[in-house]
Parts: C-alpha cells; sequence; structure tokens
C-alpha cells in the first residue's frame, strides 16, 4: 500500500495534505483498494463547513456507498470537479488526480488527532 | 398438516435455547397496562364454515352498479390477455427475487415497464414501481428535499386529498415548511402559488388532471419555479397522457401518479401501484429499485438490479427510501395493458375516455338543478347541485348508479358539489339512464 510521507491520516483512511492553513483532502490507497471501482462521487459545495471527523463526502463503488469523513474542520473552498465525470480517478490516483476537496482549516490544533505516515503505516498493518 | 406455527413442546424448546423459563418471564418487561386485555378470536371454525363466512361477506359488495366514480381510481376494462399473462407461475413464483439476476424474467419485465412509463410520461428514468399513486408523490417530495437542500413545499389545491393526507403524515415530524393553496376547481391559481414561490422552495407539486377533472398547460409555473432554482413535481392520470401534454414536455423534474388504471382491477385498499419517473440527472436520488440493461461475460443481453448501493439493506440509515418493496405483480399488469394498447391504442382510449365525458356534460348541462362547472378536462368533471350531492349519491345507488364522488367528504362547503368520471366502459344508454336518475333524484 502506497502510504505518502509528509500528508496526514485518519482511521477512516482519509488523507489531508497541510499547506500553511490550507488542507487538500482524499481517500487513502488502501481505502480505493477496498472498495473497488468508484462509480460516483458525491462532492459538498463551495463554502460548506465541515467539522473533524463527521461525513461530509460520499464515494459510490460497485458495492457500497462510502461516507468520507473531515479530518480536520474547515471550510470548503475548492471540490475536485473532475471526480464528477472521471471518479476512476480516486482508484488510479488517490494522492494525485483523485484528491476531493481543499478546505481553509478552521483549527491547527485538530492535526494532533490525525495519524503520521509512519502511524497510519502500522495501523493498516494492525487492520492486515 | 396442521397450520399451528409452534408446537407446545417447540415453544419449550425455544424457551430453553434463549434461557427463559416460560413465556411469561420473557414478556416480563412489558407492563400489564401496555398488554392487550384479550385477542377476542373466536373458536377455530373448519374450512368450510370459513369459506361459506367469506362468501357471505362478499355478498355485501355491489358490483353491478354502474359505475360514475373516479376520484383518482378509475373503472377501465380489463383486457383478459392481462389476467392470463400476469397469473402464470414463471412470473408469480419470482415476483420478489432475492437473487434478482437468477430471474432474468421478471427483470426483463420490469425493465420493460420502466421503459412503458418512461415513453409515457416523457420523462428519462423510472425506477421498478412503489406501492401506490399517494407514497410515489410523498418520495418524490422526500427526493426534491434531498436534491434541493431546501425545506418549503408548495402544494396545489387540485392535488388529490388522499394524497395530501399521506404527505401530512410522512412529513408531520420533518422541520419542513408545508404550504397548502386552496382547493379550487378550474385550472392552477398562478397568483396564488407565486406568492410564496421563492428561493427556499424545494418543489411545487401540481396535479394534472387536478382532483376536480381540471386539465392544465402548468409550463410557465415550471419556467418560473426552475428560474428560482425550485422543482416542479407533478402527479399524472396514466390514462389521459394518451391525450393530454406530457410532463415531460413541459419539462416537470419528477412525474408520480397512480397506476391502477393499467389493468389494475379496483379494490378497497389495494394492491394499486405508484410509479415514479424523474430527469436523468436525479437518477441517484431516486428511491426504489431500478433494473438496468447490460450483457454478460459472453456478450448476451441480460438484466440486473442496478444502482443498489441507494437502498436500505446497503446503505442503512441514510439510504434514500425506507420503503424498499415495489409493487412488480401489478407493474407487471401495466406493462402487460400498456403492451397490449400499443401507442395508438392508449390515444384511442384517451379519446374514448375523453368524448363520453364530454358528451356526459354536454347531456348534463341540459339538466334542471345541475351546474357542470365549466373548466376543460379529460374524463371527469365536477357538477353543482340543487341538493346535498351526498343524499343524491344515495338515492340513486338504490337505483343501481354509483353517481360519482361528492365533494363534501373532503371539503368543508362542497357538499353540493359531485365529481363525476366517465370511462370508455360507460355505453350511451347507461349515461343517458345516469342523466335521467340524476334529474329525478334532484328534482323530486
Amino acid at each position: 500500500m502506497n502510504v505518502p510521507d509528509g500528508l496526514f491520516y485518519t482511521k477512516e483512511h482519509e488523507w489531508i495534505r497541510i499547506e500553511d492553513n490550507l488542507g487538500t483532502i482524499g481517500i487513502t490507497d488502501y481505502a480505493q483498494d477496498a472498495l473497488g471501482d468508484v462509480t460516483f462521487v458525491e462532492l459538498p459545495k463551495i463554502g460548506d463547513s465541515i467539522r473533524q471527523f463527521e461525513a461530509f463526502a460520499s464515494v459510490e463503488s460497485v458495492k457500497a456507498v462510502s461516507d468520507v469523513y473531515a479530518p480536520v474542520s474547515g471550510k470548503i473552498i475548492k471540490i475536485n470537479e473532475g471526480l464528477l465525470k472521471s471518479p476512476e480517478l480516486i482508484n488510479q490516483s488517490p494522492y494525485g488526480e483523485g484528491w476531493m476537496v481543499v478546505i481553509e482549516i478552521a483549527d491547527e490544533k485538530e492535526k494532533k488527532d490525525l495519524m503520521s505516515a509512519s502511524e497510519y503505516r502500522k495501523y493498516l498493518e494492525g487492520i492486515e | 398438516m396442521s397450520y399451528v406455527p409452534h408446537t407446545k413442546e417447540e415453544v419449550e424448546e425455544m424457551l430453553k435455547v434463549i434461557g427463559v423459563s416460560s413465556i411469561e418471564e420473557l414478556f416480563k418487561d412489558i407492563g400489564p397496562a401496555l398488554r392487550p386485555k384479550s385477542f377476542n378470536l373466536p373458536e377455530g371454525k373448519s374450512e368450510f364454515e370459513v369459506k361459506e363466512h367469506l362468501e357471505r361477506l362478499s355478498l355485501k359488495n355491489n358490483t353491478s352498479v354502474i359505475n360514475f366514480v373516479g376520484g383518482g381510481f378509475y373503472d377501465h376494462y380489463i383486457p383478459s390477455v392481462v389476467d392470463a399473462l400476469a397469473s402464470r407461475s414463471e412470473f408469480y413464483t419470482s415476483y420478489t427475487p432475492y437473487q434478482p439476476e437468477c430471474s432474468q424474467g421478471i427483470l426483463q419485465a420490469m425493465y420493460e415497464y420502466q421503459t412503458a412509463i418512461c415513453t409515457l410520461t416523457d420523462m428519462d428514468v423510472s425506477n421498478a414501481s412503489l406501492y401506490d399513486g399517494g407514497t410515489a408523490l410523498c418520495e418524490a417530495v422526500m427526493m426534491s428535499l434531498r436534491i434541493t437542500e431546501r425545506n418549503k413545499i408548495i402544494i396545489d389545491g387540485g392535488i388529490n386529498p388522499i394524497y395530501k393526507n399521506m404527505l401530512f403524515s410522512y412529513t408531520t415530524n420533518l422541520p419542513i415548511d408545508l404550504i397548502k393553496i386552496s382547493p379550487h376547481i378550474g385550472q392552477t391559481k398562478r397568483d396564488e402559488i407565486y406568492r410564496h414561490l421563492d428561493e427556499k422552495t424545494a418543489a411545487v407539486i401540481l396535479q394534472n388532471p387536478n382532483f376536480f377533472g381540471t386539465i392544465d398547460d402548468h409550463s410557465d409555473i415550471v419556467e418560473r419555479a426552475h428560474s428560482l432554482g425550485a422543482l416542479v413535481i407533478e402527479s399524472v392520470y396514466p390514462i389521459s397522457l394518451g391525450l393530454i401534454k406530457t410532463p415531460g414536455s413541459m419539462d416537470v423534474d419528477i412525474v408520480t401518479g397512480e397506476g391502477q388504471s393499467l389493468g389494475i382491477p379496483l379494490s378497497f385498499g389495494g394492491p394499486y401501484l405508484g410509479f415514479l419517473a424523474c430527469k436523468r440527472e436525479f437518477l441517484r436520488k431516486m428511491p426504489g429499485r431500478i433494473v438496468g440493461e447490460t450483457v454478460d461475460k459472453e456478450g448476451k443481453r441480460g438484466f440486473v438490479l442496478t444502482l443498489q448501493t441507494r437502498e436500505q439493506h446497503i446503505r442503512r440509515q441514510k439510504a434514500t427510501s425506507n420503503i424498499c418493496t415495489n409493487s412488480a405483480l401489478c407493474a407487471l399488469r401495466a406493462v402487460i395493458f400498456l403492451s397490449i394498447l400499443g401507442k395508438n391504442g392508449l390515444t384511442e382510449l384517451s379519446k374514448l375516455n375523453y368524448e363520453k365525458s364530454e358528451f356526459t356534460k354536454d347531456l348534463l348541462k341540459n339538466t334542471p338543478g345541475v351546474k357542470v362547472i365549466n373548466s376543460p378536462t379529460f374524463n371527469e368533471f365536477t357538477v353543482f347541485l340543487k341538493r346535498n350531492a351526498n343524499e343524491v349519491v344515495n338515492n340513486m345507488i338504490d337505483k343501481g348508479i354509483a353517481a360519482g364522488l361528492p365533494l363534501g367528504r373532503f371539503y368543508k362547503g362542497m357538499e353540493n358539489y359531485l365529481l363525476i368520471a366517465v370511462t370508455e366502459k360507460r355505453k350511451k344508454e347507461e349515461i343517458l339512464r345516469f342523466s335521467e336518475v340524476l334529474n329525478d333524484a334532484i328534482n323530486l
């Protein structure tokens, strides 16, 4: 499983890349692999507020619809509209073109509730 | 074979497994106040006695009257082929498939049904049916709330009062703002709708023909609603669509209706058929089952239940609806009915209904004590009587005619109004007799 350094991770298999007060959010390689072919993505609207560990989007695969939870709280400032037409980007490039939203982070301190890449790798070993 | 569900021994065995000593102990958490005093069940009877009892009850039904009652459910002719095909055991035994793809026949029938509903309404997608016209309308309202993320619903005064009651019951615990436009026999009052229509409105609900029989072209209301980001839901009468403008051509967003008129017999309480169709962009917000066409690994055409991830067995509390049942056998009857009629047959049937209704209207215009309310109609219309409509109807039943639906049952102040439906089944002599008997009943 690909778990890039420098990102932060949740137990629900979301990642966030933090740059200053902005965070880019997506689902991990493990998550896309477990879901199988993603057929539809439902994204929030620009301007929506999201709260840490609450569902803000959903990803539909042939097997299930799964909620995507916010790694930290904030306000949506950008959504990846490419996913609406090409949801398979999530499978092909979960950390790249498959990103889902960019948020303005409300509280930097919430970061402490997330895992680093090495912690997430260990967490995945525990699951498998 | 005994039909006793559990023998004493079985009950004891089950109690032992779960570790309680008696039935009394099993239910001890339910206080005496909450328990029924008695189930008041009579002694058991033999098959012969039960059959006799049921036959005696069935004699209380009066099925020989000449029927002019509508109000959402109509007395249409059902060709014999509908019963012959729909009662085949291949369909009966597979109607609720738990391994759906094993039952390709019923899936194909449902797929054809969806296609027929889309063709009839001019919409993009249809589900595989819902309980009845009322629940379909309620589900459309829930859909509009999900799609728009708004919470105001405007209900036109021409919506069937039975559907309205169902909607109030469905939404009673939801934080939504239901605006009720007052009942109006003629075409939809635009100004009343527009007074409430704004950027908080999720949907406007219309019915065509409306409950009082009036037909309308709602295109202007749809356009206005869309300009404010609101949706339009329209409940329709399928037989009328052979003649009047389709909801799709008015750019309506979600269409629902009662499918009873498509080959399903009238009965007290159903089973009936709800249909729901919408624009393609709302597909994922649509409740219920959907059958899709695909190819198998050898490239042959086949059918599957598709988009099941919206449904309760997968999405749990976030499912699009908590009703998972469709009316598969009723939908099957509808698709048989429609395919037997074909496009031209349906148009002809529509015309017959319209013409017979217009003939009846003309006759009643010359009946003293009857005032036909002036508005464009399909096969049902409202009249004002000199006498209480309920009394007139009761009087005419004794002469073998079910004269219509007295509107006082639903609306205060409309005690003298009668809603009259005339289907293709009404023969000229029956209509002539109807007007004579009505004349007698009013002018006694």
